[in-house]
This record gives structure tokens, C-alpha cells and sequence, in this order.
């Protein structure tokens, strides 16, 4: 038997699928929400260091990993893109930035309230809040530079340029705890220590992490099918789309 | 229950600002980008409504 691999490379035949993926992504997505806010407030005993404050630990982590892998995505298939002059996959790319900002403005912001009150300070120039704030202007630079072209492909190629130079921030930012001496504790979970944190935290915290993935996922499908539309509006297949179909 | 009462989980052990300020705003982003998706979505139906109808008027 032969799969056709390349079918769902098609604009087209993408745009049918990812419209019948995203109500069970959806779907998953507010399942794992409401656990996870579960396990987080109700389940998660008071951490006998930082008391509640820490609750701010199931957003945090979760928009600060998304914030992370989502760009590493981006750049994939920026870099995908540009290598192969594949359409649907620098759609995709530009569909995941704006996720990817919201997600980076997120690690932020909830790291600053959760400093306020354990370090005493919202902000520090410190080497892992630094390099996020980076990423986080990497994402606008990403989107702004590619608002002002008007060439949808040299918007493309001009977007997965910076999407690829700035990829060499993603391990800064991960690394930096231990390379640099920093406010940030280091990595309370890694692949080679047994987590630092009791089972109902880590397991809150990882499913809040989840519905982050699912959440993503259907902003992404969601946001390339509006790409789709809006770049191959002239062609026979959109105009063929009846009034109603469009969904 | 770890809450004794309402007040007692909103006041999150003293720590309450911080933390509803923080899952406030989570939840501000996550439904400002879904606000901003369902209002690309219309805005591009309907031009595509707009240029089906000035086609089957036979305009080009």
C-alpha cells in the first residue's frame, strides 16, 4: 500500500482536515483546563516555602515551556519553507507566532507577579528573564516584519530568516540557570533528575501543560485555515466553496 | 477541602493579588486571541461572500 504523503501538503486538503481536527483538540483542551485548575487549586497541597504564591507555578511553567517549543516549531517550518519553497508550511509558521507571543508575554508576566512577591521585585536583568523578553520580541519582530511586506512569499522568506537566527535563543533561555548565576531558580523538572516537586504539583502542572499543547493547537489549525483562505482566495477551489461550507 | 471558605481561597493565604493577577491576565490573553480570531474569521467571509455575490451578478 502507498500513502500519499504529500496530500495534506496541499493547501486544499488541509484546510478539510485541520477544519475536522480542531472541535476534538478543542474538546481536549478544556478537559485538561479543568483538571488541571483542579489538581492546581484543590488537590496541590500549600508549598511550605513560598505558601500559595506558588499557584502561579500552573501558568507559569506551562506559558513559558509553550513559549519555548512553539518557537522551535515556528522555525522548523519557517525553515521548512524556505528550504523547500513548501506553501502550507510557512503558513503554518506564521500561524504559530502569534500563539507563541501570547504564550512568551504570559511567561512574563505571571513571572513578574510571582517575583513581586517572593524576590521582591517585578523585574530583574537577569540572564533567564532577559533572554525570555527576547524571545518575546522575537515572536513581534517575526510578525511585524512580515505585516510589512506586502508579498506574501518574500514575507515568507524574510520571516523564516529571523525565525532561524532566532532559534540560538531557545537553549539561552533554557540553559541559562545553569550557565549563569541568576534569581531564577533552576529547572524544578529535567530528564535526568527525578522531579524536585511533590506528585500533585508536578502532575497539576504537567496537565496545565497539556491543555496549553491542545489550546495551541487549535489557535494554529484555526489561524493556517484563515491563512489558507486569505492567500489562495483567487483560486478555483475557495470560490467553489459554497456560502455555507465554509466551516 | 483545603479551603475553609470562599474568602479563604480567594485571599490565597495572603497571596491573593499575586496570583489572581496572574491567571486574570492568563485568562484576559486567551480570550483576547480568541476575540481576534473569530473577528479575522468574519472579516474575511465577508469579503469572500462579497466577491461570490459581485460574481453570480456577473460581475468580474
Amino acid at each position: 500500500m502507498t500513502i500519499n504523503w504529500f496530500k495534506y501538503a496541499s493547501p486544499a486538503s488541509f484546510y478539510f482536515l485541520a477544519g475536522r481536527m480542531v472541535p476534538y483538540f478543542a474538546t481536549l483542551a478544556i478537559i485538561f483546563l479543568v483538571v488541571g485548575l483542579y489538581i492546581g487549586f484543590f488537590v496541590a497541597p500549600t508549598d511550605f516555602q513560598q505558601g500559595e504564591a506558588y499557584r502561579i507555578i500552573f501558568i507559569h511553567v506551562p506559558a513559558a515551556w509553550m513559549s519555548m517549543f512553539l518557537y522551535v516549531i515556528m522555525a522548523f517550518w519557517a525553515g521548512v519553507g524556505l528550504a523547500f519553497n513548501t506553501r502550507l508550511s510557512s503558513m503554518v509558521a506564521s500561524a504559530i507566532a502569534p500563539t507563541g507571543a501570547m504564550f512568551a508575554f504570559l511567561a512574563l508576566w505571571t513571572g513578574a507577579w510571582w517575583g513581586k512577591p517572593m524576590w521582591g521585585t517585578w523585574w530583574v536583568w537577569d540572564a533567564r528573564l532577559t533572554s525570555e523578553l527576547i524571545l518575546f520580541f522575537l515572536y513581534i519582530g517575526f510578525m511585524s516584519l512580515q505585516a510589512a511586506i506586502d508579498d506574501p512569499k518574500r514575507a515568507d522568506k524574510a520571516g523564516a530568516v529571523i525565525a532561524l537566527v532566532g532559534v540560538v535563543n531557545v537553549p539561552i533561555i533554557y540553559f541559562s540557570v545553569q550557565w549563569w548565576n541568576t534569581l531564577h531558580q533552576g529547572a524544578s523538572v529535567s530528564l535526568v533528575q527525578s522531579p524536585k516537586m511533590a506528585t500533585a504539583m508536578l502532575s497539576g502542572m504537567l496537565i496545565m501543560t497539556l491543555a496549553a499543547w491542545m489550546y495551541s493547537i487549535v489557535m494554529i489549525l484555526t489561524r493556517t485555515r484563515l491563512i489558507i483562505l486569505e492567500r489562495e482566495r483567487h483560486t478555483a477551489w475557495v470560490s467553489e466553496l459554497k456560502e455555507g461550507v465554509l466551516e | 477541602m483545603k479551603w475553609e471558605s470562599l474568602s479563604d481561597f480567594f485571599a490565597m493565604g495572603g497571596y491573593g493579588l499575586y496570583v489572581w493577577g496572574s491567571y486574570l491576565v492568563a485568562m484576559i490573553c486567551i480570550i483576547g486571541e480568541v476575540v481576534l480570531i473569530r473577528g479575522r474569521k468574519r472579516t474575511l467571509y465577508k469579503h469572500l461572500g462579497q466577491k461570490r455575490r459581485s460574481i453570480l451578478r456577473g460581475e468580474k
